[in-house]
């Protein structure tokens, strides 16, 4: 049975990649601009080999780590703080609800001229990227938390403290995991871009170098690590959430 | 001495309420839906904000926060931690109140034993079933080993058999422990088998306490129907004398009965 779920996932990959390289090996158009999937293996090697794409790779990783773990680390305290006491809540809402809705790249222009164009750029694009609905996840997730448990705690002995830490936080734990799964994926997309229009290193940054040389095999590759980076993030919180609440959710 | 005492007890639903719960005692607070139970109990626990004192063995407890006043506290829907296994639930104070591992397991597999539980210790209240989690809830509440144990219409989700299984087995531990205990119901069943002392409260007064002997002489007569319950005295069936509201005795399928008429002699 699951070898036979596998092969449902892999049958239709097959018949996409033989499909891509048969009509590229027709050369109804021309190579350069379609190139078959055994070339774009080929400078996928060639990439690997020079080491090109791991540097590359590890620029924006250490970018997208830097900024999403700042993101969420920032997004989780201000939750905590805004679902637990309403006095918070009620003080930042009003500013946050104005900036939730302008787009991480939104950003872009007015931060170039405030930070420069150097590594601080695309880290607190990712920031602002991972902020917002990781903190709203958050006060979802916080304010959801069932009264009487807290109740429950507190007449137990719980402490306010100790409430936060052993009650509230764990059962908002779903939530806050949902923010960091969906934004996982978008901090790759936010890097690419901020790459391509600021920053010379780093998976965007070999992309649009790519395209000045009208090299499509190299721009395929980025696009292929693209996808395995944002599905890998997405994962990793999925299997951590799964991890953590598989046993009471 | 009283192990609980209420002086001029005034909130949202009370006016000036004034109650002892003697040492050892479990005292049964009837009353219908609205009448206040809850709220009494949660004055109690230091859940919500009151005038007046409440007083655990002589010792004012108003300015003592909910986590410091060392009651347990079994609520009405239980309130079990969906995030912990059973023995974490049991555990849960001994935890937060930095007990040593060994002191913790120690006194969680006793309770689990008295509450004959041990085989679920690794489970989590989801694959609970409703007596489960209500004898989980119990252990809970005790392992703080409370001055006074609070019970808040614990029953209202179990099937009958179920519930007069756990009615007994509460008695036997509160007396075996001998914990001050306030037991809040609408059920006459649950009051019947579980009280030493009864309160009759509606519209946030207390409006009479009896002693075990009387209730049971009063509520001697109505024995054949165990499905009596307290009501809106203007939903009385058999002849309320409290509303000046007529009854239509025809349609009622099985007699309900208001406190009023419950307690007239």
């Amino acid at each position: 049975m699951k070898i036979k779920n596998v092969m449902l996932g892999i049958l239709p990959v097959m018949v996409f990649v033989a499909l891509w390289e048969g009509i590229a090996q027709l050369n109804m158009v021309p190579q350069y601009l379609f190139p078959p999937f055994s070339s774009v293996m080929m400078e996928f090697y060639h990439l690997v080999a020079s080491g090109v794409l791991l540097d590359n790779l590890l620029s924006s990783l250490v970018r997208v780590i830097a900024g999403f773990l700042m993101g969420s680390v920032a997004g989780i305290v201000m939750g905590m703080g805004m679902g637990c006491k309403e006095v918070i809540n009620k003080s930042f809402h009003p500013i946050f609800g104005l900036l939730y809705p302008i787009p991480a790249l939104g950003w872009a222009p007015l931060l170039m001229i405030w930070i420069g164009i150097d590594e601080m750029l695309p880290i607190t694009l990712i920031f602002l990227c991972s902020f917002f609905p990781v903190l709203y996840n958050t006060i979802t997730g916080i304010k959801g938390v069932d009264k009487e448990v807290i109740k429950a705690a507190k007449t137990l002995g719980a402490s306010d403290r100790k409430i936060l830490t052993t009650v509230i936080l764990p059962l908002a734990m779903p939530n806050i995991f949902t923010g960091l799964r969906l934004e996982a994926g978008m901090a790759w997309r936010v890097v690419i871009a901020a790459e391509m229009v600021a920053i010379p290193t780093g998976i965007g940054a070999l992309m649009m170098k790519s395209e000045s040389l009208l090299n499509v095999e190299v721009i395929i590759v980025c696009l292929m690590v693209l996808s395995v980076m944002c599905l890998a993030f997405e994962r990793f919180f999925q299997y951590m959430e799964k991890k953590i609440t598989r046993e009471w959710v | 001495m009283p192990a609980i005492e209420l002086r001029n007890i005034r909130n949202y639903v009370f006016s000036n309420l004034n109650m002892k719960v003697l040492d050892g005692e479990l005292l049964v607070v009837l009353g219908p839906n609205g009448a206040g139970k809850t709220t009494l109990l949660n004055i109690m626990a230091g859940l919500v904000d009151y005038e007046g004192t409440v007083l655990f063995d002589g010792i004012p407890m108003d300015k003592i926060s909910t986590n410091e006043r060392h009651i347990g506290y079994l609520f009405q829907n239980l309130a079990l931690f969906p995030h912990l296994d059973v023995f974490s639930n049991v555990g849960y104070s001994l935890r937060v109140k930095g007990r040593k591992k060994e002191e913790m397991a120690r006194k969680v597999n006793e309770l689990l034993r008295l509450m004959k539980i041990e085989h679920l210790k690794c489970r989590y209240p989801r694959n609970l079933s409703g007596g489960e989690k209500q004898r989980v809830a119990l252990a809970r509440a005790l392992a703080t080993s409370p001055k006074a144990l609070l019970l808040d219409e614990p029953f209202n989700s179990l099937d009958t058999e179920m519930c007069k299984c756990l009615r007994r087995e509460i008695r036997q531990v509160q007396k075996t422990m001998g914990i001050t205990t306030v037991f809040v119901t609408h059920n006459l069943a649950d009051a019947e088998e579980m009280g030493d002392r009864f309160a009759v409260l509606n519209n946030g007064k207390i409006q009479e306490v009896i002693s075990r002997g009387i209730f049971l002489l009063q509520s001697g007569e109505d024995e054949s129907d165990s499905s009596a319950k307290f009501h809106d005295c203007s939903q009385c069936t058999i002849g309320c004398h409290c509303t000046s509201i007529e009854q239509d005795y025809e349609s009622a399928d099985s007699p309900t009965y208001c406190l009023p008429t419950l307690m007239k002699s």
